[in-house]
């Protein structure tokens, strides 16, 4: 081999040990670099107990009640579904049918949130198409 | 061939034709920068959720980007740098390392700036958010490393192994929206999808990343023609140089 060829072989197996290593390591970390749970998550035993964790999903239809600043709501993934309570001030997103993560934990089955986040999706369109997606929506 | 490509890439050439080029890159962004930005504050309508607040996508998202790419340089021109032997790969690569770290601190605070009315947060721990930070550190990391060398060939080859290791990171950053729940929002704009659902949002985030291209291939032209005086200080032609804006 010359030199070059010899260098070349070298920076290679430099990115294919580094992508190796990392590939080991996030497989390794996989579960902790969960952000959030999601209801089913929490149902099937996989969020840890008794201490403070994330729980996302979606608010659900006709489930915000709210007492002053004390509010409480459901968050559903559509296959299971947490009655949360928190007092406190949401962000502006928070509606619903609106994608939320909060912090707290279960108490006898009701999340108590220390926190809510609304999570934004990846769409982005003006008023009036909105509007006439819910039409159509609506017309099925 | 390798005669042909060592005449382009030695100093002098360089120097000579970054010259001519950089106007090709400064005109193009200040163009494309303010029909951009006419574009995304006053042409695009609001966003159906976030009302005024989504138009600080067209810096955030461009900036993001660019933070990626310029990476992606950088780890490049390491490669060739090590490989080839070629000094201006090592120029480019150092002169690059500030202007990528400035637009991924740029993605950053954007973001938390969006953050904190839409999430109700300034900053979370979460693998987007985090990946993107450590793009950050090792920005700073490779300044600092091709600093810490009284040899300039030392630190060029030390800094670049740093820049190959790092590239690791960056399908992180882009795929840890898919791989894990992030409290960061999936890709609106990606090879088979798009979900930006009108034309003039997208033409102005089309337009500024277009222009944060240009803008950093002008940087980077100016920033390596000063690199390349400091380090050929001593050859002839830079002396003639020298020495014409001395009279």
């Amino acid at each position: 081999m010359t030199k070059r060829q010899n260098r070349m072989t070298l920076v290679a197996l430099l990115v294919i040990g580094v992508s190796l290593a990392g590939y080991l390591g996030l497989k390794a970390f996989n579960e902790n670099l969960l952000y959030f749970f999601s209801p089913t998550d929490v149902t099937e035993g996989k969020a840890p107990k008794g201490k403070s964790f994330r729980l996302g999903g979606m608010v659900a239809k006709d489930s915000v009640k709210r007492d002053g600043i004390k509010v409480t709501f459901d968050v559903t993934d559509y296959a299971n579904t947490f009655s949360v309570n928190y007092s406190g001030i949401l962000p502006d997103l928070f509606k619903e049918g609106q994608g939320i993560i909060t912090t707290g934990s279960l108490i006898n089955g009701v999340f108590m949130a220390t926190e809510v986040l609304a999570k934004h999706d990846e769409n982005y369109m003006p008023p009036e198409v909105a509007d006439a997606l819910e039409k159509a929506k609506n017309k099925q | 061939m390798w005669k042909w490509i060592q005449a382009f890439a030695s100093p002098k050439n360089f120097y000579q034709i970054s010259q001519q080029i950089t106007p090709w890159f400064l005109y193009p962004f200040i163009v494309l920068a303010l029909v951009g930005l006419y574009w995304g504050l006053i042409v695009a309508p609001i966003d159906y959720q976030q009302g005024e607040s989504y138009r600080i996508m067209f810096i955030h998202v461009p900036a993001a980007w660019m933070s990626m790419f310029i990476y992606l340089v950088l780890a490049i021109s390491g490669g060739i740098g090590l490989i080839l032997q070629i000094k201006l790969a090592y120029v480019v690569a150092k002169v690059s390392a500030p202007i990528g770290a400035a637009f991924t601190f740029l993605a950053l605070v954007t973001g938390a700036v969006w953050g904190k009315p839409m999430w109700g947060t300034w900053w979370v721990w979460d693998a987007r958010l985090t990946s993107e930070l450590i793009l950050l550190f090792l920005y700073l990391a490779y300044m600092s490393l091709n600093n810490a060398f009284d040899n300039p060939k030392t630190a060029s080859k030390a800094s670049s192994v740093l820049a190959i290791v790092g590239l690791v990171n960056l399908p992180i950053i882009h795929y840890s929206v898919k791989w894990w729940n992030t409290l960061h929002q999936g890709a609106s704009v990606s090879v088979n999808k798009v979900a930006i659902q009108d034309t003039n949002m997208l033409i102005a985030l089309l337009l500024m990343s277009m222009a944060f291209k240009f803008l950093y291939g002008a940087l980077m032209l100016m920033r390596a023609r000063d690199e390349i005086l400091v380090t050929e200080q001593n050859s002839s032609w830079v002396k003639k140089i020298i020495m014409k804006y001395k009279q």
